[in-house]
């Protein structure tokens, strides 16, 4: 993909320059400001929001991929059977939940601020993870699982050296979707009042200055797009190593 | 009922159930509070009205919860459910005005923690207990019928009324079915545009493999951007049209409001409609294409006639999809004036006001789950019928 090779490079840097040179931009976005008003978010500073704002998500996102694993090597073994009709039941109503209502409804319980947030960061992400492990991990080729109990390993080592490692692909497009979510879910826990970057966006149309809007807008869009390639670059680099 | 013996007369999940529902069976059922704002007292179920009334309810959650963890007749799962459900909402109807009796005027009883956890488990048993029994597309249509026209005979007969949001309801009904208008205005419609321009760009996509490699990556990372940017970027962008076109604003385009929440909802929509109809349209074997042209059908013919009708589930699904996303994402709205339950879930959310949250949050996700339910339906149904017919 050759426009990926320039574009990619060429949006790190609009990134970088958009976070921590804000006022570079001021030209550009001078046209969407209000006449007389400040063109440039400068209520907080830029580079802490974004620094904040990533801090929730991988929280978020690492504790729901521990504990969603984890269920989901405990669904397909034998002895979470019973639960795996009812998992795929959750998964499959839980997504439908919208992540606007669950972090409307988690501050009813925790409070304002970061906790609701990633409460709901959390619960939102464990879905698309969990779905995704238990697909990866209960549609391995039979004829695998077999060679590995044919040379002697047992159930933990064909769990960690076989069966792992063979999902971690299918794995990967659900840590990334929970991903994605998160980066958007978070951008509205500002509303809760979660320090992250959609603070920018909210304060534009608090007072109709469109130019926060655009500016956080495209901070956060580009981070979105851009950890969502990068997720995208590594797992066609695990396929290909595993030859899947 | 006899005892259940052996371990398999005990289903897994049920007993979990169980085990939850019986430890949040102490925790807080209702909240009193002296006004809207202030925070309340909790309440036990025990302690919400005399022991005549709370002992009823008492004793069907818990015979709810022993029903659902047996596994020797499956259905009485699904009366255990149903049974649970009754328990709880005969404690709020007969809790919430033995707790107002006498607490002023301005006083507010609302569910607390309690009911709301103990209700997810009663609904999770019932969804365990129906896909045991795995009731076809129509009689789960029906069950569906049932259920919201019992929810809609208990929210019409006004026993819970007393409840401080349905105070909240009544004080904004009017408010309240605009909202809901716009909501499903602003799903439905961005569906129908998504779907007027999805299936002919899918179409082509499916055709010319060139075209797919630039379309569907495009639009895979244009799902990627946060509703909130995409929200907030369409503003000055519907603001230059409705400003520079003629005739744009007089057609209600402009750079707050509905417009550009429904573009955002379309864009949003765009990738599982172009996806799903190139993978559906993809699905159809190459026997049956082959037999097709074989029988000298054109190529218009054999989209038509072959491809649309095998693909057809996985269209719907894409479809599916794209509706419960979109009663999603249209809560946003509510930040950008373009208005639906997302007004009420951010006003509440300013006010630190919960019921104002919940009048907005509650009906989303009812109509997200309700849609899913449906579509699924559907897919089911469309998926029967190209078998059952030669």
């Amino acid at each position: 993909m050759r426009i990926g090779t320039i574009l990619r490079p060429a949006l790190i840097v609009v990134l970088i320059a958009l976070v921590l040179r804000p006022t570079w931009f001021a030209p550009v976005f001078a046209p969407f400001a209000p006449a007389g008003g400040p063109v440039i978010y400068d209520r907080a500073s830029l580079l802490s929001l974004s620094l904040s704002h990533l801090t929730l998500v991988v929280l978020a996102s690492a504790a729901a991929t521990l504990v969603a694993v984890t269920l989901a090597i405990l669904v397909t073994r034998p002895a979470g059977a019973a639960f795996r009709p009812l998992s795929r039941t959750i998964t499959n109503m839980g997504q439908t939940f919208p992540p606007v209502a669950v972090l409307a409804l988690a501050v009813p319980m925790l409070g304002f601020g970061a906790g609701p947030t990633l409460v709901a960061l959390f619960l939102y992400g464990l879905l698309p993870i969990f779905e995704n492990a238990m697909t990866g991990l209960s549609t391995l080729p039979p004829a695998t699982i077999e060679a590995a109990r044919g040379i002697g390993l047992n159930r933990w080592q064909r769990l960690i050296r076989v069966e792992l490692p063979l999902a971690l692909p299918v794995m990967l497009t659900g840590i990334r979707l929970s991903v994605v979510i998160s980066l958007g879910t978070a951008t509205i826990g500002s509303t809760v009042a979660a320090r992250t970057l959609g603070e920018v966006i909210i304060a534009g149309l608090l007072t109709n200055n469109t130019a926060y809007v655009l500016q956080g807008g495209l901070i956060v869009g580009l981070f979105a797009v851009l950890i969502y390639d990068a997720l995208v670059q590594l797992e066609a680099r695990l396929i290909s190593r595993t030859g899947g | 009922m006899p005892l259940p013996r052996s371990a398999s007369a005990l289903s897994p999940p049920g007993l979990l159930f169980a085990g939850l529902g019986l430890f949040l069976l102490v925790t807080p059922f209702m909240t009193l509070a002296a006004n809207r704002i202030v925070a309340g007292e909790g309440l036990r179920a025990w302690a919400l009205a005399g022991p005549g009334a709370t002992g009823a309810g008492l004793a069907a959650i818990v015979a709810g919860l022993l029903f659902g963890a047996q596994n020797v007749r499956r259905r009485l799962r699904l009366g255990g459910a149903a049974i649970g459900l009754c328990g709880l909402f005969w404690l709020i109807v007969r809790g919430a005005p033995a707790l107002l009796d006498g607490a002023g005027d301005y006083a507010r009883v609302s569910p607390a923690a309690g009911f709301w956890a103990l209700l997810m488990v009663f609904l999770l048993l019932m969804a365990d207990a129906l896909a045991q029994l795995s009731p076809g597309p129509l009689l789960r249509g029906g069950l569906l019928a049932l259920g919201l026209a019992v929810l809609a005979l208990l929210l019409g007969s006004g026993v819970l009324s007393d409840l401080s949001i349905a105070q909240e309801f009544a004080s904004r009904k009017s408010a309240f079915v605009a909202a809901t208008l716009r909501h499903l205005g602003l799903a439905f419609g961005s569906l129908a545009a998504a779907a007027l321009i999805g299936f002919p760009l899918g179409i082509l996509c499916h055709r010319k493999a060139r075209l797919r490699r630039t379309v569907l990556p495009m639009l895979s990372f244009l799902q990627t951007i946060p509703s909130l940017a995409m929200f907030g970027i369409m503003i000055p962008i519907l603001g230059w049209v409705g400003a520079s076109v003629p005739g744009a604003r007089t057609l209600g385009i402009a750079g707050i409001g509905f417009a550009p929440a429904f573009l955002a909802l379309v864009l949003y929509s765009l990738l599982p409609v172009v996806g799903n109809t190139v993978a559906g349209l993809a699905a159809a074997p190459p026997a049956a294409l082959e037999a097709a042209r074989g029988m000298g059908m054109t190529v218009g013919q054999r989209l038509l006639r072959v491809e649309l009708p095998l693909g057809l589930p996985v269209l719907l699904a894409g479809l599916r999809i794209v509706l419960v996303q979109n009663i999603g994402l249209a809560v946003i709205a509510g930040l950008i004036g373009g208005g639906g339950y997302g007004t009420f879930v951010f006003q509440g959310l300013n006010q630190t006001a919960t019921d104002l949250i919940l009048l907005g949050a509650l009906p989303t996700v009812l109509l997200a789950l309700v849609s899913a339910i449906v579509m699924d339906i559907l897919v089911d149904l469309v998926r029967a019928t190209p078998e059952a017919r030669p």
